[in-house]
């Protein structure tokens, strides 16, 4: 039985772009960031087991542009995923699913996560 | 599949055993039993932010040194490397086709993340079992 030449559902591309569908990539994609994030996080862990230079380079690095960037991101991402990861698991009860209520549900998590990531950074 | 072509298995009866029916039921399961443990394990870590960016080396450690954050390290650990071994999995299986390229990222991606695991649990139990005085070395 060849499966090459069977013919190819239609994919992403001649749908018309919608909000629900950027929220669904973007929960992949912070989970895939949040992911490179706790690999990183082995190299925060041995720096403090190394001892006091170790650390004090790893703080340096958090504090320079590139890191609060990095950091900053990894906020979002986390808030994000951590919201539209409630959302998933309410859709696991079966609730939500009308098409108003996964937008609404959609815009709301989003504006969450940007309330939330603000708090994060003025409190830490 | 040359060889099955004479055979009088039905295609039903040659597909039965294979593909993701063996184990998609766990996986998925997990995954949300992954999720419900770092609902409040995450929340406690992003509220510990300042103890992990704002702080010297002895501060730190001292912090780590309290059992009930030193636990909470642990679980958090386990929690999350679990959650993100299996979501970087599906992200394989979606994208990456030939067989042996799938093989070895899905090898890869587990022992990465186990490693990092271990590594973070040693971290921790090695700050945790360091007596105090020593720690802040």
């Amino acid at each position: 039985m060849s499966t090459n030449n069977r013919p190819l559902s239609p994919h992403i591309q001649v749908y018309r772009w919608q909000f629900t569908m950027v929220l669904s990539i973007l929960h992949r994609a912070t989970g895939a960031g949040l992911a490179l994030g706790a690999l990183l996080m082995a190299w925060w862990l041995m720096a403090a087991v190394t001892g006091v230079g170790a650390f004090a380079q790893f703080h340096e690095f958090t504090h320079s542009l590139i890191g609060q960037l990095m950091l900053a991101g990894w906020v979002w991402a986390f808030v994000f995923h951590f919201l539209n990861g409630i959302r998933h698991l309410v859709w696991d009860t079966g609730r939500g699913f009308t098409i108003k209520g996964a937008s609404r549900s959609g815009q709301a998590v989003f504006l969450l996560s940007l309330i939330g990531t603000a708090l994060v950074w003025v409190a830490a | 599949m040359k060889k099955n072509k004479d055979s009088i298995r039905t295609p039903l009866g040659r597909a039965r055993g294979l593909g993701s029916s063996k184990e998609g039921t766990h996986h998925w399961w997990m995954q949300r039993v992954t999720s419900i443990a770092l609902l409040p394990l995450s929340l406690y870590w992003l509220f510990q932010l300042k103890h992990i960016t704002e702080t010297d080396h002895g501060d730190f450690t001292a912090w780590l040194h309290q059992p009930v954050n030193g636990i909470a390290a642990v679980l958090f650990i386990i929690a999350s490397f679990y959650h993100a071994m299996l979501g970087v999995q599906v992200i394989i299986e979606d994208y990456v086709h030939g067989e042996g390229a799938k093989i070895v990222t899905l090898l890869l991606n587990k022992l990465a993340f186990f490693t990092a695991g271990a590594v973070c649990i040693f971290a921790v139990l090695y700050i945790n079992f360091a007596p105090v005085a020593q720690a802040g070395n």
